[in-house]
């Protein structure tokens, strides 16, 4: 294999694992805009996701197109049912607390998993077999277009979403300035409640495409949460377009690493250009520097 | 230190004392070690979220420098225990400055995934500088460390070694927060650009809190090594990180003594659902949600909060 | 009101007092229990491992009870969770020694065990550990065996020694190398390098995944690009079926060998087509039925797939039969010796011809592992099952 097809090779999978880190940044971006809140049961979402769609597709048998819709429509009702049941209840919450109680979150999806699931890992068939198509002298994955593809049209309706419905102008509006919002009329709670719905929604999605590469089991929530609070930090925090590019960046940065350099090294070498990013500009790639003043600790 | 503070203290102390005298069970002995080991960690850690108002995820690094060079110089290179104690200090402050210097100028979220990030590397360093760290299988047959002659080869003198560097830490600690230096930290806390603008030189009281904290960390990471006589990066993840924060935040992220409390509960609940055995972690984070709902400043604030209650009352 | 109240705590009496009775009467007829301790990591990152385990061993203590325990003492396990953290396992370690347990069993991952290994050495209590690193057993200082320690699983360098072997019949020089990053695969990575040059085998490319890893045709495409003629995957992670889906994808087509780790129906199904012709070396539980009859494991291998699989109602893996040797090595130590760890000890060290399903044990003050080449089988898999490889 000529070194100029491996670079090709490194850059596609570097792509497809950057664009879930991006749809997991989508996710972390949503509810930081209207709460200011990481949430970090992110991760816990994709995991769910996935092992929701294994249940509905593998165990009942359903077909794809079922089961996905389903999949989606559980984790909607599981992000409800955690902003009420354990966001919502808090009163006068601080941001540490919201992180400490977001931690009690995923400790406690991970527990139920580990019940309902069990401790293997779980495997899911990828949607249109595995015969790898090659791209000039690269091996491309079927499951990769399947990623990428969904990825896209995620962002496209959540910007349509957005921009165009009076919910999402709403949402936005809370992003910028939540008590402006509420003056104006627009119930803050429920966008609230909306943002977690929206998130967990987005999570699932993330779950269903990327288990056919990845596998799944309970345990494995938590790093991908880590890789897309990277990506969301990186591109600047409660900024779409920022966290897609810091998604693929860390996706390609992390491939070429472990291809060029070595791949124990892989995550170190992606942390460390995060470091060094934030460290010249503290406020991600395409953040604004009194926005991120703006949230207090 | 106040006189609330130094009784508490003094309290604090003759229970220790008498602990291993009517608890011999050396199970229960040991699983105060980790109380204390876990304990040093979180009041440093406490005086930088709770005082200087500064997160880190990234605090396993700093107990990992501290067990990992203890257990290099004295199972591989035959440095006398205490020598290898302090070069981790040292190394563990000479890193925490260097680090420190850009990370402190970050806020909030951004603060947070840059130790989290240096966490992470530092972890991965651990697992693949194989030749120095033994990599993934870690380094086994670790010395003792001894003090006056005694060598703390038994789980009642370390438990007496551990908390009275514990005991020292808290002094120290104490006395901190009620110096110049506890007031300045306190300000910064509450408004940095006010702090600021009263001549406080914030960055450079933040770094030195931080050094501090890694100091605890390293400090805590020999006393592990000594007594587990074993290390292996999967003690120093993120995963122990975080678990510091919880302690620190459940505890009650106001007080130096809410760390201590963190850390006990924390070290100690797991042993007590052992019995749950696959139920475990469902309960525990359970627990966890519960006391962030109800006491959101931590389980000090709720013992505050019961404190004043009766006073009113008598 | 009050009558009620009376009758209720009559009734409570009552019961309390039955069995009480009850209970005692239980005790006269049957010997004080055998405790044996069991560390096994059934939740956390190894649970995947430790399940097996558990399970395995709770079908002992049931069989061994059902058959009126050991000389008439029933055993009795104290199973204690180790969660993968060595911390947790040192801990668990020392809250069943003092329970008094006679011996413990496990604990299932090389970092536990080597954390528990100096208090048991300490308690001069034996320890029988399901995990495979060499160091466990082996003090690499005084290059001597650790006096309590004994371990069941094969021995990493006897898988690395039988690859090559192989490799070397097949006339294979070049091999690139990919291990995760766990204890075990470190273990494999050195070994492999170690033993490389005995065999006359240049190992010319080196690559390691981690646990989570997603996506591995990085290392894949890197190996790719090498003269490699065969590739040894060593790892014990769900993350292996990756490697060899990854490798059908890139078009990779030089043999792929895999280490013991890969004992795991699961895994094979998991990987799909991709698993086809992959060569592993692995002791003889997963073609327990292929066995020859008179083959000396065949009647241990089958009752234990039979009784496991109906049970449980998934594959047996060899990592419960791990458990399942250490265990009844304890028992048969108990049978023989009573409840005296000294002599139970030199039972153990000094056992000959003991069949577990890792193979025949011959244990010796030189040996704790007590495996040799021959507990090893080359197997493949052959549309989707494992299968004995032949030529």
């Amino acid at each position: 294999m000529p070194l100029y097809s491996q670079i090709i090779q490194y850059v596609l999978s570097g792509i497809t694992i950057g664009s879930v880190y991006a749809i997991i940044a989508l996710g972390f971006n949503i509810i930081y805009n209207s709460t200011s809140i990481i949430n970090f049961a992110q991760g816990e979402f994709v995991m769910l996701g996935g092992l929701t769609m294994i249940f509905f597709t593998v165990m009942l048998k359903f077909p794809l197109v079922i089961g996905f819709p389903l999949t989606v429509l559980v984790l909607t009702l599981i992000g409800i049912i955690m902003e009420r049941f354990a966001i919502s209840p808090i009163k006068k919450p601080t941001v540490v607390t919201l992180i400490i109680v977001t931690i009690a979150v995923s400790i406690l999806f991970k527990g139920i998993a580990m019940l309902v699931w069990g401790k293997d890992t779980h495997f899911l068939p990828p949607f249109s077999g595995e015969k790898g198509i090659a791209f000039m002298g690269a091996s491309l994955n079927p499951q990769y277009i399947w990623v990428v593809g969904i990825t896209v049209v995620v962002v496209v309706l959540l910007s349509v979403f957005f921009k165009y419905t009076i919910i999402g102008k709403a949402m936005t509006a809370c992003a910028v300035n939540r008590t402006a919002a509420s003056l104006m009329g627009i119930n803050v709670k429920r966008m609230v409640l909306l943002s977690f719905a929206l998130s967990a929604a987005i999570g699932g999605i993330a779950g269903i495409i990327i288990t056919p590469i990845t596998l799944m089991s309970y345990d494995n929530g938590a790093i991908l949460g880590l890789k897309g609070f990277g990506a969301a930090v990186l591109g600047g925090l409660g900024n779409f377009y920022g966290a897609i590019f810091a998604g693929l960046l860390l996706g390609v940065m992390e491939s070429l690493g472990a291809g060029l350099v070595h791949s124990g090294y892989k995550d170190a070498i992606a942390l460390l250009v995060l470091l060094l990013v934030l460290f010249i500009k503290p406020s991600g790639i395409f953040g604004v520097t009194e926005a991120s003043g703006f949230k207090k600790f | 230190m106040d006189k609330k503070d130094s009784l508490t203290l003094l309290i604090l102390t003759v229970c220790l004392v008498i602990f291993p005298f009517i608890v011999t069970n050396t199970y229960y002995i040991s699983t105060m070690v980790f109380v204390g080991i876990n304990g040093i960690i979180a009041i440093g850690l406490s005086l930088l979220m709770g005082y200087a108002g500064q997160i880190s995820i990234g605090h396993a690094a700093f107990f990992g420098l501290g067990a990992y060079t203890s257990a290099v110089l004295t199972a591989k290179l035959g440095f006398h225990p205490w020598g290898a104690f302090f070069l981790g200090i040292l190394l563990s402050s000479c890193i925490a400055l260097i680090i420190g210097i850009p990370s402190l100028k970050l806020k909030g979220h951004y603060l947070a995934m840059a130790t989290l990030g240096f966490g992470e590397i530092t972890y991965i360093v651990f697992n693949e500088l194989t030749d120095i760290t033994g990599g993934p299988s870690g380094i086994g047959d670790i010395p003792k460390i001894s003090l006056a002659g005694y060598t703390m080869n038994t789980d009642i003198k370390y438990y007496f070694f551990v908390w009275a560097f514990l005991l020292l830490i808290l002094t120290f600690s104490l006395n901190l927060i009620h110096s110049r230096i506890g007031r300045a930290l306190r300000s910064i806390h509450d408004s940095e650009v006010a702090a600021n603008a009263m001549g406080i030189n914030t960055g450079k009281l933040k770094i030195q809190v931080f050094m501090i904290s890694a100091v605890f960390g390293s400090v805590a990471g020999s006393l592990y090594t000594h007594y587990v006589t074993f290390v292996s990066p999967s003690s120093f993840g993120l995963f122990f990180s975080i678990l510091l924060v919880m302690m620190v935040v459940i505890g009650g992220m106001h007080s130096v003594w809410g760390a201590l409390i963190g850390a006990a509960l924390l070290t100690i609940l797991p042993e007590f659902l052992r019995a749950l055995k696959d139920f475990e972690i469902f309960v525990y984070g359970s627990v966890l949600l519960l006391i962030m709902i109800f006491l959101p400043r931590g389980l000090i604030g709720g013992l505050e909060y019961l404190f004043n209650r009766l006073i009113k009352k008598v | 009101m009050f009558k009620r109240k009376l009758l209720i705590l009559g009734g409570v009496l009552f019961l309390g007092l039955a069995l009480s009775v009850n209970s005692f009467a239980k005790k006269v007829d049957l010997k004080e229990p055998y405790k044996i301790g069991c560390l096994f990591a059934f939740t956390g990152p190894a649970s995947w491992l430790g399940e097996p385990e558990r399970r395995t061993a709770v079908w002992i203590e049931d069989k061994v009870n059902k058959a009126g325990g050991i000389n008439g003492h029933p055993l009795k396990l104290l199973i204690e969770d180790t969660k993968g953290d060595p911390t947790a396992a040192v801990l668990a370690a020392k809250k069943l020694l003092k329970e008094g347990v006679l011996a413990i069993v496990g604990p299932s991952t090389s970092g536990e065990s080597m954390a528990v290994v100096p208090i048991m050495e300490e308690a001069e209590q034996i320890l029988v550990s399901c995990a495979a690193a060499e160091a466990i057993v082996h003090d690499p200082k005084t290059d001597k065996e650790r006096k309590w320690i004994f371990k069941t699983p094969q021995k990493d360098s006897h898988v690395v020694q039988k690859i090559y072997g192989h490799m070397k019949k097949s006339g294979i020089a070049k091999v690139a190398i990919i291990t995760d990053t766990t204890g075990f695969g470190a273990q494999g990575r050195e070994q492999l390098k170690k033993y490389a040059p005995e065999f006359g085998i240049a190992v010319i490319s080196d690559e390691t995944y981690g646990p989570k890893d997603t996506d591995l045709t990085p290392q894949l495409t890197k190996i790719k690009g090498t003269e490699a003629q065969a590739i040894v995957n060593w790892s014990i992670l769900p993350a292996q079926t990756t490697v060899m889906k990854n490798r059908i994808q890139l078009g990779i087509t030089i043999p792929l060998y895999q280490s013991h780790g890969f004992g795991n129906t699961k895994y094979a199904a998991a990987a799909g087509e991709a698993a086809e012709g992959v060569i592993f070396p692995c002791g003889r539980v997963l073609v327990a039925e292929f066995l020859d009859k008179k083959h000396p494991q065949k009647k241990l291998l089958v009752e234990y797939k039979k009784a496991y699989e109906s049970q449980h109602k998934e594959d047996v893996s060899t990592f419960g039969g791990h458990a399942l040797d250490a265990l009844n090595l304890v028992v048969a130590a108990l049978k023989a010796s009573g409840p005296d760890k000294n002599k139970m000890r030199s039972f153990i060290e000094n056992k000959k011809g003991f069949v577990g399903t890792g193979g025949i044990f011959n244990f010796s003050p030189t040996d704790h592992t007590g495996l040799g080449l021959d507990s090893l089988e080359m197997l493949t898999v052959k549309k989707g099952k494992f299968d004995l490889y032949k030529k």
